[in-house]
């Protein structure tokens, strides 16, 4: 399936990727190259296949609910862009 | 100096426990050999000071008997591996001059076992690529060069550093990680031999996620011996993943040297792709050859479901990919750039810190898991990876290995094929397949092609299985002979 601009604007936005306007074709063009590419997967018989959603061998086991790590703010906020009082310091959430 | 940087990692340990050197000389000398390798730009972090006190450590411990099964052994970090205290950057800018307040469980294993770190290697950014030129650091130059000429080659990606690095003697080994060949088309590309294990034999703890269903850790060495010594310190369960598997480890150099006689090997006959070079065709008819005189079955297999291997990685990867990186935000860590809002900030912070690769990966799987589209990409790929598990199980039931080749081309030069996503995907075509069934495959150089640029064979095992393709190694190792080294131009 082909993908317009209009598209590509909204898949940004959603990725939380800003994209200049001038730019917003060329992705298009772009992306439905790959995604052209990737419709061959419909040639695949798939009916009543299970999707394989994990390559692991195992079942995925269960822990101790109980607090392994923690107590280390200093840490915790070691590589944080701006901090004030051991806090992070973030823009502004609810207007 | 440079006999010392020569050595296999075997061999280097053998020469510690007999006490011909220390250490600390040979750590001195990879030290040296680091820093006078710059136009290869295979470290984009130095930490010499770092590793010769690591050095003089193993050498204390060495003289109270305590040395462990890499004690005092100099390896290469690639740079997606958390280690504390020391930068670690995915060679993304997004993460900026991020220093980890802890260590992966990887490289802590290798401490344990005595290693010492000379650095951190360049890899392609958040280990999205097939040539390293998507590194913010910029590429990694292969320390090979077709015979006669001078052009810049591509060391292969994602861990290109890590492989140019063994294959430059700048380290006795080195860490690397595979989503869909990442640790195999290197190696293949530069004569060295590379295994992705089992999907879980290592743990993921620590190393920046890329597709976590399809990650997995494993080295790229000298030797398969010298896979085989690292490997062992690299695996284990971790109650901190929870995809790490909880069995033992086998002593994996135990099966180099083994007999290969008896072992049934499968040829997937759909790898027999168009247009492969002539000299691929030919280096797969001699590693059949070599398994035949060692003893080997030869057994005609089909895995009819390979052709649709790229394309479900295409979905799945970048899926796991966009959703894994949501969390580069601006907030905790990292880059931040401002906007006049909180989405604006998000926005301006992934605009400038991801590249263009990484950004059309995140965009793809945004698109494949956005409403609508789900079920027909995303669910769809699924179902063809299971598809594609199904085939090696059948295949399977028949062999105890497969042999293919491990790349369609030997390694290409730098910006040949920068233009053209698709063309660039297809480097993994012989290597992606593993990655979506969670099965070992290993890289063995096997011989040159007429430029004189290495190529590699691959070997594909059963699930928990690398013994026997450290004994298939093994043996097509010792019939390949292969001992061409780059000539030195760095």
């Amino acid at each position: 399936m082909a993908i317009d601009a209009a598209t590509v604007r909204k898949v940004a936005r959603l990725a939380r990727i800003a994209q200049p306007e001038e730019k917003l074709e060329p992705l298009a063009k772009e992306l439905s190259g790959i995604l052209a590419w990737i419709e061959q997967l419909n040639e695949v018989d798939t009916d009543g296949v299970q999707p394989m959603t994990s390559a692991v061998h195992m079942p995925i086991p269960m822990r101790d609910d109980v607090v392994t790590d923690g107590g280390d703010p200093a840490k915790v906020l070691a590589n944080a862009p701006k901090t004030v009082g051991g806090f992070f310091v973030v823009p502004k959430v609810v207007e | 100096m440079s006999s010392l940087t020569s050595l296999t990692l075997k061999a280097a340990l053998d020469g510690l426990a007999a006490k011909s050197f220390s250490s600390e000389e040979l750590t001195q000398a990879h030290v040296e050999a680091v820093a006078a390798a710059k136009p290869l730009n295979a470290f984009i972090l130095e930490t010499p000071e770092k590793a010769l006190d690591m050095a003089r450590a193993a050498d204390a411990r060495r003289a109270k008997g305590e040395a462990g099964p890499l004690e005092g052994a100099p390896l290469g970090i690639k740079d997606l591996f958390c280690t504390e205290g020391v930068r670690s950057t995915a060679c993304s800018n997004i993460l900026g001059n991020f220093v980890p307040t802890y260590e992966s469980t990887v490289t802590s294993q290798l401490w344990r076992d005595g290693a010492v770190m000379l650095g951190k290697l360049n890899m392609d950014e958040f280990a999205m690529g097939s040539s390293n030129e998507t590194s913010a650091f910029g590429p990694v130059v292969n320390p090979w060069r077709r015979d006669g000429g001078n052009a810049q080659l591509t060391p292969g990606g994602s861990s290109g550093g890590s492989a140019a690095s063994v294959a430059a003697d700048l380290c006795l080994g080195a860490t690397a990680t595979d989503t869909g060949g990442s640790i195999r088309q290197p190696a293949a590309f530069t004569g060295t031999v590379g295994i992705k294990p089992t999907y879980g034999r290592c743990s993921r703890w620590g190393v920046v996620a890329f597709a976590s269903s399809l990650d997995q850790a494993g080295p790229i060495a000298k030797t398969v011996e010298d896979a085989a010594i690292l490997l062992k310190s690299m695996s284990g369960h971790d109650p901190k993943d929870s995809t790490s598997l909880d069995i033992e480890v086998p002593d994996f150099a135990s099966f180099v040297g083994k007999s290969v006689k008896g072992l049934r090997i499968g040829i997937p006959k759909e790898y027999r792709v168009d247009n492969m070079p002539a000299e691929i065709e030919k280096l797969w008819e001699q590693g059949i050859a070599w398994l035949k005189e060692a003893g080997c079955e030869i057994v005609e297999v089909s895995l009819p479901h390979t052709k649709y291997a790229l394309p479900a990685y295409y979905i799945v990867a970048p899926a796991e990919a966009s959703s894994n990186l949501a969390r580069y935000d601006g907030m905790r860590y990292g880059l931040r750039v401002d906007g006049s809002n909180l989405i604006e900030t998000y926005e301006n912070t992934r605009a400038a810190g991801f590249g263009a690769e990484v950004k059309r990966r995140v965009m793809i799987g945004t698109y494949v898991l956005s409403a609508g589209y789900y079920d027909a990409y995303y669910v769809k790929a699924l179902k063809v990876r299971r598809r594609i598990a199904d085939d090696f199980d059948q295949a399977f039931e028949k062999v105890d290995a497969l042999l293919t080749p491990t790349a369609p081309s030997a390694a290409f030069g730098l910006g040949e094929n920068a233009d053209d996503p698709v063309a660039m995907y297809l480097n993994d075509i012989f290597t992606v397949t593993v990655n979506l069934a969670g099965l070992p495959g290993m890289s063995i150089p096997a011989g040159v092609d007429a430029g004189g640029l290495p190529l590699g064979l691959q070997l594909i095992g059963k699930a928990l299985d690398e013994g026997t393709l450290f004994s298939l190694g093994g043996a097509i190792e010792k019939a390949a002979d292969f001992k061409a080294k780059p000539a030195r131009w760095w």
